[in-house]
């Protein structure tokens, strides 16, 4: 049975007491000379003792639940093991304690690593140059957008390639990194076997098109197996293909990027790699290109004469930065440790096990609930709770974490009605995924009002969003403003 | 094999896990890519413990190199928070009720940023501060529906660079605005170029000089209120200054690496992102509410999410999916830590600091351009004599005076050396000794 820790904890602003930490140089009598204009009257978040701060946050943390609390099925976020040597790496102070801004000399090992792990994302996706710039998955997206626009830019085609196609199955991240980079978007109806409808395709991939977005795996987790058809149409129009590697657990070893067709592909470190998720980032979003594309990458990239390893080279046509310095430095750290570790044949195990788990879950839920698309799936696969008698997604969730295992995605992809979207990772044994599979099918037993009153396991029960999101209150500071004029009402 | 893999494949009637590979077409089909055989965890700690060894940190010299990037001190208590597993391997809170305690740990960020700030609405973070300028003047022409977008002459390039690209996707031209001779936004330029087409204003107190630019307070009465002011701020500094919120901004922003976050060459960070209540729903990245359950119990929601991607699509205010979270709940422990009383201590022993080497300076000669301007905590330094010189001499007391400014911020006299020098609560006496013996050399 489970059972989440729970604590009445204030806003850390309202724990009040001394401070205990002390600044370097603070009892020297240091004093400000800030123009009158300029100087600041009140601050307003409060002083306490650092034990306080400690027993506040690890309260916190007692009331969350992460990939190392347990099974944590969340589709397309590859919620695998992150190995603790990678943070242990990540932490040593030659990694730690070095700015961006010295000179390449004194950080020839932090170079070094960036070189290996460029070159291992290059085996791995079959691309021919990688920049490690971008900061998460979607700035990758918009980083090899905005090198697709470069590139036509260049062949001054850009006036009339306006378009990127991308199907409906799609990540929402596709089209919005899209209408970002400047393009307009058409999307793609999939047919029922869950692959792109090829003839609806080969009418939306014209002389208009710059670009055609697909992850494959798709998002129903199946292989699209006419991308080699797809990425021949579209080059034959002159179009980019654009690889969005989220599903690359799904199919790493088994084949490439670059054996599918593809021109250009992002990575996302924190999904394939092992790198923490971090309650939301950071993560990483690498981007690879073919040889035609090299010269657009954003600057700079590291490069070794065969004796010293640089960082000031400036790609030809570059698209400029997409970063401040030279991308999330300490999750490259994390996925170079991963990588190095595991090995050709420990990345090839990941990927087999993680389908295999999927596959296994899929045969399983599908006794008592629709899966659509075909049968054989990669790293996930996408349940639809729809039928007589069957729970809305949203129920199902609930009735899972209120059972101590984290829900699937849900509502995603959009195609698919009452959409589970489930992804067991590598990192599962089969009691977990025993147990999730058990819980989903009692929750077809549980009654609307029983669903009602789930979770009573946590720290708190259902929340109004649709309320939270009515009222926005993202700051402490809104909320006592909003106290205070409904006090005032009352007066 | 262990048995639970053939527990499942018997389920799966299947030999083999490569038979759930044969949808893959036999033509693209890889045998081998040609990684490197997989090493044991004490190997890699050897072999990255190598690499590391190769680094020369900021602790083995004298290093007053800042220049977007600080080296703040970074209290202890920090990472022992952030590497809670509970924090650490968690993702996005898409199911709250099993997720408060991250959603309290942002809303407490978004709450202190929003003090720091004096704004009222304050996303759980961007990826950095040059990333949230470019989804600030994103938003900036979003609002007012005009397209150009005014910058100061002098800012980092990297952060313009960033800037550049959001700019040319979004269809908006960048125009920039002249520095006085006091290293300030020039008023009088800046009145002339706002018109019909200006989408808003951004401009930066410290600015990339270190000067805390007084005309910025003026910079909103200029523009009006149908154009959006966007302040960039160095958040460490705000114990002392006055937050952007006075002088009327719309938009602030700020790079968080300084909360305590160290430098991890460059990443991870976290860009500060506030506005004011009215354009919440234009901001980009997600923002944690405070609301109620069911039962009437305090929780948190990840609000406005109709505003998001994997809702709206290409409709989307931002494409943004992952942040950096845990790098805002970083910056969170380190504000709670520090307090109001250890803001103000830390901004006044970092302005009084910069001042004290600023008046070792003033000993060995006239070498501060803009003299008569406060500063926060980094000052230009302009020494007549070649870079490779004064690059030998710095060398020689294992001193890094600073970031060199080179000919893309205009200055190409070879014989002068232009140098933002950072001075921080980190820096120690021996730091200061070492600047002074190498001014003595070089002066």
């Amino acid at each position: 049975m489970y059972h989440q820790a729970t604590f009445d904890e204030p806003i850390v602003i309202d724990i009040k007491g001394r401070r205990t930490l002390k600044i370097p140089h603070e009892n020297e009598g240091y004093k400000t000379q800030v123009p009158e204009e300029m100087r600041r009257e009140t601050i307003g978040i409060g002083d306490r003792e650092e034990f306080s701060v400690i027993r506040h946050f690890v309260k916190l943390s007692e009331m969350n639940f992460g990939a190392d609390t347990g099974f944590y099925p969340l589709g397309s976020c590859t919620m695998k093991y992150n190995p603790k040597i990678n943070d242990e790496i990540a932490s040593l102070d030659g990694f730690r304690m070095i700015h961006p801004l010295q000179d390449s000399s004194e950080v020839q090992g932090a170079l070094k690593l960036m070189y290996e792990l460029s070159d291992l994302l290059k085996k791995i996706t079959g691309m021919d140059e990688i920049t490690l710039q971008p900061l998460a998955g979607a700035g990758g997206e918009f980083t090899g957008l905005s090198i697709v626009r470069a590139y036509f830019e260049c062949k001054k085609e850009l006036d009339t390639r306006r378009e990127v196609v991308v199907p409906d199955s799609a990540h929402g991240s596709n089209p919005a990194s899209s209408h970002m980079a400047g393009f307009d978007v058409v999307q793609v109806p999939s047919t029922s076997d869950g692959t792109v409808d090829i003839e609806k395709f080969k009418e939306a991939v014209t002389e208009r098109t710059a670009a055609f977005m697909i992850t494959n795996p798709n998002t129903l987790g199946i292989f699209e197996d006419k991308i080699v058809e797809m990425a021949n149409y579209a080059h034959s129009k002159g179009a980019l293909l654009y690889y969005d590697g989220a599903n690359l657990n799904g199919i790493m070893t088994k084949t490439t990027p670059a054996k599918m067709g593809f021109d250009i592909v992002h990575l996302n470190l924190h999904k394939t790699f092992s790198t923490p998720h971090g309650g939301g980032g950071p993560g990483a979003g690498p981007v690879g290109v073919v040889e035609k594309l090299k010269d657009f990458l954003p600057y700079p990239l590291v490069t070794f004469d065969g004796e010293k390893y640089s960082n000031d080279y400036i790609p030809p046509k570059t698209i400029g930065k997409v970063a401040s310095f030279y991308g999330n430095f300490g999750v490259l750290v994390r996925a170079w440790t991963y990588i190095k570790m595991m090995g050709e044949e420990g990345l090839r195990d990941a990927c087999e096990t993680a389908v295999l788990n999927s596959n296994y879950m899929r045969k399983k839920i599908q006794e008592f609930m629709p899966v659509p698309g075909k049968t054989i799936k990669k790293h996930e696969f996408v349940a639809s709770s729809v039928g007589s008698g069957m729970p809305k997604a949203g129920d199902i969730a609930k009735h899972l974490i209120d059972n101590g295992v984290h829900a699937p995605t849900i509502y995603f992809p959009l195609i698919v009605p009452e959409a589970l979207m489930i992804e067991p990772t590598e990192s599962a044994t089969k009691e977990e995924m025993d147990l999730f599979i058990e819980t989903v099918r009692q929750s077809l037993k549980v009654s609307h009002e029983m669903f009602e009153k789930e979770p009573v396991n946590l720290k708190v029960t259902r929340i109004d969003d649709v309320d939270a999101s009515k009222n926005p209150k993202p700051t402490l500071r809104m909320v006592r403003k909003e106290q205070k004029e409904a006090l005032q009402q009352i007066i | 094999m262990s048995n639970d893999l053939s527990e499942l494949l018997k389920e799966l009637q299947i030999q083999n896990p490569d038979e759930l590979f044969k949808d893959i077409p036999e033509s693209i089909r890889t045998s081998l890519l040609g990684l490197p055989r997989g090493m044991d965890e004490d190997e890699v700690r050897r072999l990255a413990g190598e690499y590391a060894g190769m680094n020369k940190t900021v602790n083995q010299q004298h290093s007053f190199l800042g220049f977007g990037l600080y080296n703040h001190y970074v209290p202890a208590a920090i990472s022992n928070i952030i590497n809670r597993n509970e924090f650490l391997t968690s993702y996005t809170p898409y199911q709250a009720e099993i997720s408060q305690g991250i959603m309290q740990a942002l809303f407490e960020y978004q709450s202190m940023i929003g003090e720091l700030l004096d704004m009222d609405a304050v996303n759980s973070s961007m990826y950095d501060v040059s990333t949230s300028l470019g989804e600030a003047a994103r938003m900036a022409k979003s609002i007012t529906g005009k397209d150009v977008f005014i910058v100061p002459k002098y800012m980092s390039r990297n952060k313009r660079a960033v800037l550049d690209n959001y700019a040319k996707g979004a269809d908006i031209k960048i125009k920039e605005v002249e520095f006085d001779e006091r290293g300030m936004i020039d008023l009088t330029s800046l009145e002339k170029m706002v018109d019909d087409n200006t989408s808003g204003v951004y401009a930066e107190y410290p600015n990339m000089f270190g000067i805390i630019d007084t005309n910025v307070p003026k910079i909103k009465g200029i523009i009006g209120d149908e154009r959006i002011f966007v302040a960039g701020v160095n958040p460490i500094s705000l114990g002392v200054l006055a937050p952007p919120g006075k002088f009327g901004a719309d938009i602030a922003i700020g790079e968080g690496q300084v909360l305590g976050l160290g430098l991890n060459f460059g990443g991870p960070v976290v860009g500060v992102f506030g506005t004011k209540e009215e354009f919440i729903r234009k901001m980009p990245g997600k923002i944690m509410g405070m609301t109620k359950d069911h039962n009437g119990k305090m929780a948190f929601s990840m609000i406005l999410q109709t505003r998001e991607q994997h809702i709206r699509r290409e409709r989307a205010v931002t494409n943004m999916t992952s942040n950096q979270a845990l790098m805002a709940v970083a910056a969170a422990v380190y504000l709670s830590l520090l307090g109001d009383s250890g803001l103000r201590k830390i901004g006044e022993v970092n302005m009084g600091r910069t001042r004290e080497l600023m008046d070792v300076v003033r000993e060995f000669g006239p070498f501060l351009p803009y003299e008569s301007s406060p500063v926060f905590n980094e000052f230009l330094i302009r020494l007549n004599e070649s870079k490779t010189y004064v690059n030998r001499i710095a060398k020689k007391y294992n001193l890094n005076p600073g970031y060199v400014l080179g000919k893309e911020y205009g200055f190409t006299d070879r014989n002068q050396v232009n140098i933002i020098t950072n001075v921080t609560e980190r820096n120690t006496n021996d730091d200061f000794n070492a600047y002074r013996e190498f001014l003595r050399e070089v002066a």
